[in-house]
């Protein structure tokens, strides 16, 4: 008897098809909205016009007067029931209705709950609302300035509009590595505010049952564990009498990982009301209000000795958190793992000060396939290394391929205190290098120059830690980021599988199926997955932050063991020796000494059930919850090259180039998938997709007219490639990948670019490089910055 | 009846005009009496329960609602309900026979076209337009074709593999 082929089956490597996909290329997936309950009414929330005022007073009679208005709700009503503010995932405080005065353009003003959307629309227009204009702030610019008005005077002990302020490093050890530089090479950067923008916007249906008490919540989460943890301790309800479900989501990003005010209203007028209600957010009321990602400002200083040796690194950021303070974040890191920066360098000292400001703006600032903070942490990174390399006049890869930390130096310690634990970083550079073709390419480019064609190649190579996180160091308002996974296997040996997770397009139904297979050789299409319902799924986290790979996909792994474990009992028992005897290939266990004799895993699973040894507790399930020792830490790299027009300032992609180490491939056809979804990002940040504000605080970017994504058409083609090097601490050797892309393909882009135009002295150029600011670097020669005044809001 | 999204709805403010609309929805005559302001893409999705019409921007950018109108493809959230009267509309729904996926869906599996599928249904159907008109587009064409239909989880290129897949299935390459 021969042991089954693990691809065959379905297992780690096989890039079988997507389960999911069966049901949505039938158009039959169950979004939020797919969703009809009977009795249910329709919610719809009127937004604040503008960007700071306070609110005199609110006249609601004649949305009342609508025929099928069932519920006009505004702040001073969530006041009477102590739900007007809510707690935040970042220890502070958000509005949920305005009471006393508007923060930022389309905060939550008033509810209107009615028979019908159209009529719940109505409603709200004929809501009165008598605001007093107050002075904007748009930037920390205006937040700091001395004399600014204060945007947060609900807060006891607030008396400028700064969130934090906190550092991180050596400062001595940097300040000593500054003395003995030979060059400083300095660079300021702005990476603008941006939106995640799932397709889907966000939602809910909120089903209070007056009968049994119990709360139902049809939710657009990524970490429905926590929000029914939330919705607990804010709502004050039994935790046992709430159930959030997270249907199929429509894309997540990180845009649904907070407590939004839409579900909390909702949450309540389904109580008032005792029947469900649902709550449809528009796109609008999405790219207004909802978690924003970047808008942060970075002055960084590098510490050079001539030979291009990196001896220290200075970073202070000024990051724009809006007007809530209201980021999911590990709680011990105030900007996130900006900290993350630089990990692939061998670099002996930096220190990192950071600040947080409060502006008239939507809070925000973590979400968008980025763990915490690392893509701004790796662009400005990237671009402090490609800017060095420029000032020092040494080549961009020699650079990087002198400092990187050597394969045999871990664990290594980060210049920011981090552990990694393994790398290859010049051997992914190498091929990316040997992928683009980097010396003819330089030979292409003086020959296209000779003809007055600008050409540049830009390269991004880093690591990032993803995986939040261990319970020593990570926890979202001090619950620990493990995550979990319980498996049931029936006794045919078909198995039903749900960790704490929650899949928005990264394909969990057809991957966790895959390690179950790995661990016990029960075939794939043999295992149901299921996510998102807290009445069934055990506590898990979430998914955001590259993290189900690492953890939860780790419990996946750690459960199949503990069942194989009970499963070699009963081999032991059905092939009468004793256990010790025993010996496991993929899906079989056998007589060591007669290795004809062996029964496999199914047969296992049915004697679980009927056929058990004396004193053994019957069945076959079990659950693991698995705290991660470390976080995992991918690594890439990133080249793309362009063409500038010097005429236009347009510039267009030729190739890109992406070398991605994300451990263990799971199913490679949909590693490939993310890591293509996630380039395009990159390039949508580097070419496009930003959202600012003019002085007023007016968002201009409230729609998908004026917040351009990337099409088919504009969208480059990508060429990938693959180094594997196994996550030393992962059962399965994986490490994530989800986010990679995003996170570390920005500054190739930039950095093409800003090699490209070169010879103009220009240091750069902020994101997105729109055309005009691209024409406006070759032909003024100066740098063009993001930061205020921001040209844009001309 | 004025509104779509209740069985049983309260009995209508007198002065909230009403309009029958009779159209063929993936072959089928179906009737509706709805409010002139309601949109094409609602009476789908609340009124016929096919919900695989999905809604995402409000300005017809992002094509999640397209459906085939006379067997080109629209933006169901920009047009009105009224304006289907007696026309033929195709939804996802339509796509797939009982026993038989569409060229275009086995594609969309096949190259792994899709992640979250939520700008699927739209995809597919602004595709199966494109294929009825050019059997055989070249990348260009199929690129420049979808240019109205936004994906914010793949990156295109599988979605572009997709098509050229159903395009030499449904040539009789395989």
């Amino acid at each position: 008897m021969t042991a089954l082929d693990e691809i065959k089956i379905g297992g780690l490597g096989s890039s079988r098809k997507r389960v999911e996909d069966n049901r949505f290329i039938r158009g039959k997936g169950n979004y939020f909205d797919d969703v009809v309950l009977p009795g249910m009414l329709h919610m719809e929330i009127l937004r604040s016009p503008l960007a700071h005022a306070r609110i005199r007073s609110i006249d609601t009679s004649k949305a009342w007067d609508i025929p099928g208005v069932r519920l006009v709700l505004t702040g001073e009503m969530m006041a009477a029931r102590n739900l007007a503010w809510m707690p935040t995932l970042s220890y502070d405080t958000q509005a949920v209705l305005a009471t006393d005065k508007v923060r930022f353009q389309g905060q939550e003003v008033a509810a209107v709950i009615a028979d019908d959307p159209y009529i719940a629309k109505d409603a709200c227009e004929a809501i009165v609302v008598d605001y007093e204009p107050l002075p904007v702030i748009v930037n920390p610019t205006q937040s700091l300035a001395p004399g600014a008005p204060l945007i947060r005077d609900d807060k006891e002990n607030q008396h400028d509009n700064v969130v934090f302020d906190w550092e991180v490093g050596d400062k001595d050890g940097t300040d000593r590595a500054f003395e003995q530089a030979d060059l400083v090479s300095r660079l300021d950067l702005h990476y603008p505010r941006s939106h995640p923008s799932p397709l889907e916007c966000c939602g809910s249906i909120a089903d209070f049952n007056r009968a049994t008490s119990k709360l139902t919540v049809y939710m657009t989460t990524q970490a429905p564990h926590i929000i029914r943890a939330a919705v607990a301790l804010v709502a004050e309800l039994p935790e046992q009498m709430i159930r959030i479900i997270s249907p199929d989501l429509g894309g997540g990003f990180g845009n649904k990982v907070p407590v939004y005010p839409g579900y909390v209203v909702s949450i309540l007028a389904s109580i008032l009301l005792e029947r469900p209600v649902k709550w449809v957010e528009d796109r609008s009321g999405n790219l207004i209000s909802t978690g924003f990602a970047r808008d942060i400002y970075l002055h960084g200083e590098m510490a050079l000795r001539k030979d291009g040796k990196i001896l220290g690194v200075r970073m202070h950021t000024t990051s724009d958190h809006g007007a809530f303070f209201s980021d999911a974040q590990p709680s011990k890191f105030k900007i996130g793992l900006m900290h993350s920066a630089f990990s692939c360098y061998d670099i002996p000292a930096a220190h990192l000060t950071a600040r947080g400001t409060y502006t008239n703006k939507a809070p925000g600032g973590v979400a968008y396939r980025c763990s915490f903070r690392v893509t701004e942490a790796m662009f400005f990174q990237e671009r402090m290394v490609q800017a060095a390399a420029d000032d020092l006049g040494m080549d961009q890869a020699e650079f990087r391929r002198m400092n990187f930390v050597k394969d045999d130096d871990f664990p290594h310690r980060t210049p920011y205190g981090f552990l990694t634990d393994s790398g290859q970083y010049r051997k992914c550079l190498d091929l990316g290098l040997e992928a683009i073709g980097y010396q003819d390419f330089q030979k292409q480019k003086a020959e296209a120059k000779s003809r007055g064609r600008l050409l540049g190649i830009g390269i991004s190579t880093m690591t990032e830690p993803l995986g939040a996180g261990n319970s020593r160091e990570y926890d979202i308002l001090g619950i620990k980021m493990f995550d979990s996974a319980d498996l049931k296997v029936h006794m045919t040996g078909k198995a039903l599988l749900r960790t704490g997770a929650k899949t928005q397009g990264q394909g969990h139904e057809t991957t966790w199926a895959q390690i179950v297979a790995h661990e016990l050789g029960i075939p794939a299409e043999d295992v149901t997955v299921e996510e998102g319902d807290t009445d069934t799924a055990p506590f898990g986290m979430g998914t955001y932050a590259s993290r189900s790979t690492p953890v939860a996909g780790a419990a996946v792994a750690m459960v199949s063991r503990k069942i194989r474990a009970k499963a070699r009992k009963l081999a032991a028992h059905l092939l009468e020796v004793s256990e010790e005897d025993i010996e496991w290939e993929l899906g079989r266990f056998y007589v060591r000494s007669a290795p004809n004799r062996g029964v496999s895993i199914q047969e296992c699973a049915m004697a679980a059930y009927s056929n058990m040894p004396d004193g053994m507790e019957p069945g076959l399930e079990n659950t693991a919850y698995y705290d991660p020792p470390n976080l995992t830490w991918p690594f890439a790299c990133y080249i793309a090259t362009v063409e500038v027009d010097p005429q236009t300032g347009v510039w267009d992609v030729l190739r890109v180039v992406a070398v991605d180490d994300c451990g263990v491939r799971i199913n490679p056809m949909i590693v490939e998938g993310q890591i293509m979804g996630g380039l395009t990002e990159a390039y949508a940040m580097a070419n496009m997709q930003f959202i600012t504000f003019d002085a007023d605080g007016n968002c201009i970017g409230s729609n998908f007219m004026d917040y351009l994504l990337p099409t088919a058409w504009e969208t480059p083609g990508f060429e990938l490639h693959e180094v594997v090097t196994p996550c030393p601490h992962h059962p399965i050797g994986a490490k994530g990948i989800g986010e990679c892309a995003t996170v570390g393909g920005p500054a190739a882009f930039v950095n093409a670019v800003m090699d490209a135009i070169k010879d103009t002295g220009v240091r750069n150029v902020d994101m997105p490089l729109l055309p005009d600011r691209v024409y406006e670097a070759i032909t003024q020669r100066h740098d063009v910055s993001g930061a205020p005044p921001v040209k844009s809001d001309d | 009846m004025t509104s779509l999204f209740e069985e049983i709805t309260p009995e209508p403010a007198s002065d909230v005009p009403v309009r029958r609309v009779t159209l063929t929805i993936n072959g089928e005559r179906r009737a509706a009496e709805v409010e002139p302001r309601l949109l094409l893409a609602h009476l789908l999705r609340q009124g016929f329960r096919l919900t695989g019409t999905h809604t995402g921007c409000d300005t017809t950018n992002c094509g999640a609602c397209t459906v085939l109108f006379d067997g080109r493809p629209v933006k169901s959230c920009t047009m009105l309900a009224v304006q289907a009267d007696g026309h033929d509309v195709t939804t996802v729904e339509g796509l797939a026979t009982a026993s038989e996926l569409d060229p275009i869906q086995e594609g969309f599996k096949q190259e792994h076209g899709l992640q979250c599928g939520f700008c699927t249904p739209g995809m597919m159907l602004t595709a199966k337009a494109l294929l009825d008109e050019n059997p055989n587009p070249s990348e260009d064409e199929v690129r420049w074709a979808l240019s109205g239909n936004l994906c914010r989880c793949t990156g295109y290129q599988n979605i572009v593999k997709a098509v050229l897949w159903a395009a030499a299935k449904r040539r009789g390459e395989s």
